[in-house]
């Protein structure tokens, strides 16, 4: 192959009991795209990155990156891989310093030095000035923002976003995604998104899931044009 | 800077210490250099408990690997005291390696079980070759064979100087040990093991190191213990000894330097006073304990850190 695709997903399984959460998903994502996952509660969203990021084990299926299998390669190996994933429900070192914080995922792969490289990742999300602060007096939108701060820390090749405008006022909203687009094409970014006009204003690409299975794949414009994806989810 | 602060907190209470050597009554230079070996010894467990969130309810067995580790080699096999102390703190490393590959397979309340069960393992062992270790009876080891070179560890002031030597490197080791990047993935480890790993760090072998780490010091504070006051008995391995280094650890304050020996100094202390008292000092302790939780449930320093003294280690 030419161009080879930063991950693949192929066949890749994982059910719970009798619920399907994840059910033979075929997934591509190119090197330096920005992809948006879509779709209604409950579609095997989280499952899905949870797979990719090795949180979750598959019960089939294979995972590559960069053309590796990785279907086995335990979740903190992958970090080191290049798979930084921020999590839905914020979760911050509550008791540390914002500092410490982002200083765990820099020396996680082997930054240096140390405090010199930290203070650079907290500039570029605008938390330089708060460094000392105990993470969990942070308000909520800078707590969000010092979880991608400490994912990007890491210099992942895919960063997996899970949600991450939840609870974000506008203006919170509009600096997220500044950031977003200033990683791309050097990290790709993976994201779940239920805020429509965040995921048509950054995709590159978007994949809709239902059901634990891929309803669709495309450009945004050919997503709202897709009448499978306005029945399931757009409410067309 | 913090760190100047902190470091010169630390040798102060070890200049404090030394003062004390000169200044401290008969009586109570004997206590403060068994309570500065029994604090030693929650070091290691603090390292475990307070910044790794390891539960653990097995320490005797790391001690008392160091204290029959040391003592065996004098008693049996004639070794000198400073090989002997050598040898109990490589046992107690190398026992807290062997039950953490087991252990850490579980967590939480499993883990609590399973290191008690260790220890109480540990223990019936060291009766069940009372051929060996002459069981509850103990050991009383010769005073001849308490001596690293001319020093004589049986003569009081010698001892409060080895004993303090052995401190000092203790906790200057603690405080760079917390101070480290591994001292922050070992605070990581205990408020979010989950984040910590999606970090990319291995819980199993960040957790294993901490406890490899507090086995060392509880070795070397048991073989210390064994040399020093002369005497390996299997009450000293017993679930008791498990339990008194989380008891300084709660009081001193988990996850601080010094906590430990703020810990073990007080509770000594209560304890020696309560039965001078009363033939019920484990009521009064227990009292103590109860208090504590209620109003200070992060220990001493841990309650000044939380009131403004951040910059406590």
């Amino acid at each position: 192959m030419a161009a080879m695709s930063l991950l693949e997903a192929r066949g890749l399984t994982r059910h719970f009991g009798g619920l399907k959460a994840v059910d033979g998903v075929d997934f591509t994502l190119e090197e330096g795209e920005i992809h948006a996952l879509i779709g209604p509660n409950g579609a095997g969203k989280t499952t899905f990155v949870s797979l990719l990021s090795g949180r979750v084990p598959a019960q089939s299926g294979t995972i590559r990156l960069k053309g590796r299998d990785i279907t086995r390669v335990p979740a903190h190996a992958r970090v080191h891989a290049g798979i930084a994933y921020t999590f839905q429900i914020t979760q911050v070192f509550a008791a540390l310093s914002v500092f410490d914080n982002v200083a765990l995922a820099v020396q996680s792969r082997g930054g240096h030095p140390i405090a010199a490289e930290t203070m650079a990742a907290l500039g570029r999300v605008g938390l330089a000035e708060r460094a000392d602060q105990i993470a969990g007096t942070l308000s909520y939108g800078h707590q969000r923002v010092l979880e991608i701060a400490m994912g990007l820390a890491l210099q992942p090749v895919l960063l997996i976003l899970d949600e991450p405008t939840q609870g974000l006022s506008d203006g919170e909203i509009a600096t997220f995604k500044e950031i977003v687009r200033s990683v791309v094409p050097k990290t790709t970014v993976l994201l779940i998104e239920h805020n429509m006009d965040v995921v048509m204003g950054l995709a590159d690409r978007i994949t809709v899931l239902n059901f634990g299975t891929v309803l669709a794949t495309g450009t945004p414009e050919a997503i709202r044009a897709d009448r499978a994806v306005q029945a399931a989810y757009l409410g067309g | 800077m913090t760190m100047g602060r902190a470091l010169s907190l630390h040798l102060g209470v070890l200049a404090a210490l030394l003062a004390l050597h000169f200044a401290a009554p008969a009586y109570h230079h004997t206590n403060i250099a068994r309570i500065m070996v029994l604090a030693i010894y929650a070091m290691g467990y603090n390292i475990a408990f307070g910044y790794t969130g390891l539960l653990s309810l097995g320490h005797a067995l790391l001690f008392g690997a160091g204290l029959y580790g040391a003592g065996l080699l004098v008693y049996h096999a004639g070794a000198g005291a400073a090989g002997a102390m050598l040898a109990g703190l490589l046992a107690g490393g190398a026992m807290a390696l062997a039950v953490g590959l087991l252990a850490l397979r579980t967590s939480g309340v499993a883990f609590m079980i399973v290191t008690l069960m260790f220890a109480q393992a540990g223990y019936l062992t060291v009766l069940y070759f009372g051929a060996w270790t002459r069981g509850d009876e103990g050991i009383v080891i010769p005073q001849a064979a308490r001596a690293i070179g001319s020093l004589d560890l049986s003569d009081d002031g010698t001892r409060y100087l080895v004993a303090l030597t052995l401190f000092a490197a203790a906790l200057l080791g603690n405080l760079a040990l917390v101070r480290s990047p591994f001292g922050r993935v070992m605070v990581a480890m205990r408020e979010n093991e989950e984040r910590s790993r999606m970090l990319g760090f291995n819980p199993f072998t960040v957790k294993l190191a901490a406890l490899t780490v507090s086995g060392l010091y509880a070795g070397l504070a048991g073989a210390a213990y064994g040399l020093m006051f002369g005497y390996v008995g299997a009450s000293l391995a017993s679930v008791q000894y498990s339990i008194l280094p989380l008891l300084y650890v709660l009081l001193g304050g988990a996850g601080t330097v010094l906590g430990p020996f703020v810990g073990a100094l007080l509770m000594f202390y209560l304890i020696d006073y309560a039965s001078a008292v009363t033939d019920a000092h484990q009521f009064v302790t227990g009292a103590a304990l109860v208090l504590l939780i209620l109003f200070a449930p992060k220990g001493i320093l841990g309650t000044l850190r939380a009131r403004g003294a951040r910059w406590l280690p």
